[in-house]
């Protein structure tokens, strides 16, 4: 039976700075990894004006105990992450895929009081899957942003993920196309039309008893309503045509497998 | 996951995207064009006036039924990193089964067609056309000689995939362990638990009145019944979506059911949508498609050898052929885990502008598909009506009993359901069953994927239908095959084979459904 080397949910924090010893134990990742300048794997679109920032995270690594006789299933890897040269950013967004990971914290390393540079949760133990023995939020898409930190990820130096799966009916658990973003950036969401910012706020409507309207507020409503009418005039509808043949022709012989 | 306030942003972005080309938008403009004449609005409040006229002319009320329907069709939206294929269906080996699912469908269909020489589609010629215009209320007459084709999959083939499904990163050790399951699904899907379905089908409850038990004849009217059919009709009058579909989770009232259904599935029969029906009746008319044979075999196999739907084989065609070539089914793929099969005109293979879909709505008919079709002939005698009621129901429900996916109404996981609530609470009954080769799903599998419909009388598939409109899923299927389950339990502990479990369920019509679920989710004593 392998030795169960699960560390207990209650580790307290001091006690995770031991395990950056075991980077040493890790094999060693070729040099040239560190210095790629692309995110490891291919990674989800990251739509207009947004670029990851550069960094190359280790594949995840199981804990395990030193001097452990086989190699056990803890439960528990560990996804080292370091921007190359050295560089510190700011991160706004950390964006990946789940493959089966159950709980999820994150810490960062960040410069401290007296230059030093220490270790900080920014992330503990956030729920990926519901419910760790089925399927839900196994394989789906997530996104943390800065304001969900428990601390603040201003120049931040290096990042480790802790991953979590406590049920023993999964092979293999990680997190895939992890990709950081930094602030500045305008976010775009591809399908968020510019009117739905320009949307006015419900406002009492003007009591007319005995008054007349002020032209001012009169002339800036009728044009608003001009410009929502002209731009709802120029989108074009997504109205489908209904035709199946190419120019009347429907002339069919195989189906194609590809 | 997305934060509340950016999916909220992202929905509303989709929905205005969607009602934006339809007709209801053009049809809130003209109103809203035509109340500048009216006295009550002034220009300078002419928004807020505006949009008290639409509130008061109840306009307001058919944009938010519109809303609401698409609220209920389409899936949340996820994060805008996932792809496409995510949206259909997270899990890789869930896509991965089902193209390979397709693809043997497709081998079927190809041979098939090579077999018997014949195309899978072409234009029909002008006295044929001509003949079939002439005929087109009675198809049901004719007798084409079917014998050569055959139904491309039926539903034991499907469950021989199910049963092969397996998740590559599971351990499904040779061992028998805990992470086996006893029954013949073996993907770790999450299922509800009795508990979790008492809370979800509340309304069922004991103490809450339903059609199907409380209209019997021995409960005098007044206790249910009348102020039941009351509220239906105010509902009906207020012409709401959502009130309607709660107030169905207690039955539909016979005569009002028609109506409810078609405002809960927010059709309205409309000029442009009679008129898109004849324009399909005209594609049939022009094309001759192979699928056409599948479905006129599939109508003389199943539905006109039932008691109860043989009257309407007519319709079934109408309804079938129109439905094969209309190309708006084509939408639903985008949040189905199946692929519409592909194909090029003219031999041009590869060439992109050659490309179309085959048949026209991407939906390939397999042995018992016209049984979703049949019970609503009961309700609806138009036919442009009935096709787009049933073309409404497709897209919303019967889709996901026919592909592979992880959704929470897919048919693997409402499988996987009703083993886990036959394991859980009728445990020496499985483990009899298993013993002797008869693993209930085997049973219930085709009850299943035909949504009850040729298996139940028919007045008592309706009233389990107004629930599947209701609760906008399907898990109930799988609750009232373990409830059948359950009611015969006593015969079936008594069985030594297979054969003698399928006779002991082979007659399930004069089982009376609503009691069955009450007593099986709130009376079984656990």
């Amino acid at each position: 039976m392998p030795v169960p080397c699960l560390p207990s949910h209650t580790r307290t924090e001091s006690s995770w700075d031991t395990v950056s010893g075991l980077s040493q134990n890790l094999p060693a990742g070729p040099p040239s990894l560190r210095r790629a300048a692309a995110s490891a794997g291919p990674g989800p679109p990251a739509g207009q004006g947004r670029s990851p920032l550069p960094c190359a995270p280790r594949p995840a690594a199981p804990l395990q105990l030193a001097g452990g006789a086989e190699p056990a299933r803890p439960g528990v890897a560990v996804i080292d992450l370091r921007f190359p040269h050295g560089a510190a950013a700011d991160v706004q967004e950390i964006v990946f895929r789940n493959f089966y990971t159950a709980f999820l914290s994150v810490r960062v390393q960040r410069p401290g009081p007296g230059g030093s540079r220490r270790w900080v949760t920014c992330l503990r133990d956030l729920c990926l899957m519901p419910c760790p023995h089925t399927e839900e939020g196994s394989q789906d898409y997530f996104c943390l942003r800065r304001q969900q930190m428990l601390c603040d990820v201003d120049q931040v130096t290096a990042m480790r993920f802790i991953l979590r799966q406590p049920s023993p009916v999964w092979l293999h658990f990680t997190i895939e196309e992890l990709q950081i973003f930094p602030p500045g950036q305008k976010s775009p969401q591809k399908d968020f039309p510019s009117w739905l910012s320009q949307l006015t706020p419900p406002e009492q409507p003007a009591s007319l008893h005995g008054e007349l309207p002020d032209p001012e507020k009169v002339s800036t409503e009728v044009q608003q309503m001009w410009v929502l009418t002209e731009v709802i005039r120029a989108r074009q509808a997504a109205a489908r045509i209904g035709r199946f043949d190419v120019d009347g022709c429907y002339d069919v012989n195989l189906l194609s497998y590809t | 996951m997305l934060d509340p306030d950016r999916g909220l942003s992202l929905t509303i972005a989709r929905v205005v995207q969607r009602l934006q080309g339809s007709s209801l938008h053009s049809q809130l403009e003209r109103q809203a064009r035509v109340s500048l004449h009216k006295p009550e609005i002034k220009l300078e409040s002419l928004k807020e006036d505006i949009k008290d006229f639409l509130k008061t002319s109840g306009w307001e009320k058919k944009l938010q039924n519109a809303v609401y329907s698409e609220l209920n069709v389409f899936p949340l939206p996820c994060h805008p990193a996932a792809p496409p294929e995510h949206i259909k269906e997270p899990l890789a080996y869930m896509r991965k089964a089902q193209g390979s699912w397709e693809k043997r469908i497709l081998k079927s269909l190809n041979s098939m067609c090579t077999e018997l020489s014949i195309p899978l589609a072409q234009k029909r010629p002008v006295s044929e056309q001509k003949e079939l215009l002439n005929k087109w209320n009675e198809m049901g007459t004719d007798e084409p000689d079917l014998s050569l084709f055959r139904p491309v999959y039926a539903p034991k083939d499907f469950l021989e995939v199910l049963m092969n499904l397996r998740n590559p990163n599971y351990e499904n050790g040779e061992q028998p362990s805990f992470r086996n399951h006893l029954g013949l699904i073996q993907v770790p899907l999450k299922v509800k638990d009795i508990s979790e379905l008492k809370e979800d089908f509340s309304e069922l409850g004991l103490n809450i009145g339903q059609l199907g038990i409380d209209d019997s004849a021995q409960v005098p009217p007044e206790f249910f019944e009348n102020e039941h059919v009351r509220v239906g009709q105010k509902v009906l009058a207020e012409e709401d979506s959502a009130a309607a579909q709660q107030y169905v989770r207690q039955g539909c009232p016979t005569a009002l059911r028609a109506e409810l259904w078609a405002l809960i599935l927010n059709i309205s029969n409309q000029p442009e949508d009679i008129l898109y029906y004849e324009q399909l009746k005209s594609n049939v008319i022009q094309h001759d498609l192979l699928v056409d044979s599948l479905i006129y075999k599939d109508v003389k196999l199943t539905a006109s050898n039932d008691d109860y739907y043989f009257v309407f084989e007519d319709y079934l065609y109408q309804v079938l052929l129109c439905f094969s070539r209309d190309t708006s089914v084509l939408e639903h793929f985008t949040y189905s885990s199946a692929t519409p099969p592909k194909s090029y005109i003219q031999g041009k293979l590869g060439m992109e502008e050659y490309a179309v879909f085959y048949p026209p709505n991407g939906v390939i008919p397999f042995h018992g598909f016209s049984m979703y079709v049949a019970p609503l002939c009961f309700l609806y005698h138009e036919p442009s009506k009935l096709y787009q009621i049933f073309r409404e129901m497709y897209v919303r429900f019967f889709f996901r009993l026919h592909s592979i996916s992880s959704h929470p109404s897919g048919i693997v996981s409402l499988c996987l359901l009703f083993e886990t609530l036959l394991q859980t609470h009728l445990p020496q009954l499985f483990y009899h069953l298993r013993e002797i080769g008869a693993q209930p799903l085997r049973i219930s599998f085709k009850w299943m994927v035909r949504a009850f419909s040729g298996y139940l009388a028919t007045d008592q598939l309706l009233l389990l239908w107004d629930r599947i409109l209701g609760y906008n899923s399907l898990e109930i299927l799988a609750v009232l095959a373990a409830a059948v389950f359950a009611f015969r339990a006593v015969n079936l502990m008594e069985v030594t084979s297979l054969a003698a479990a399928e006779a002991v369920l082979a007659d399930l019509s004069t089982l009376k459904v609503m009691p069955l679920l009450q007593i099986f989710l709130f009376a079984t004593v656990t």
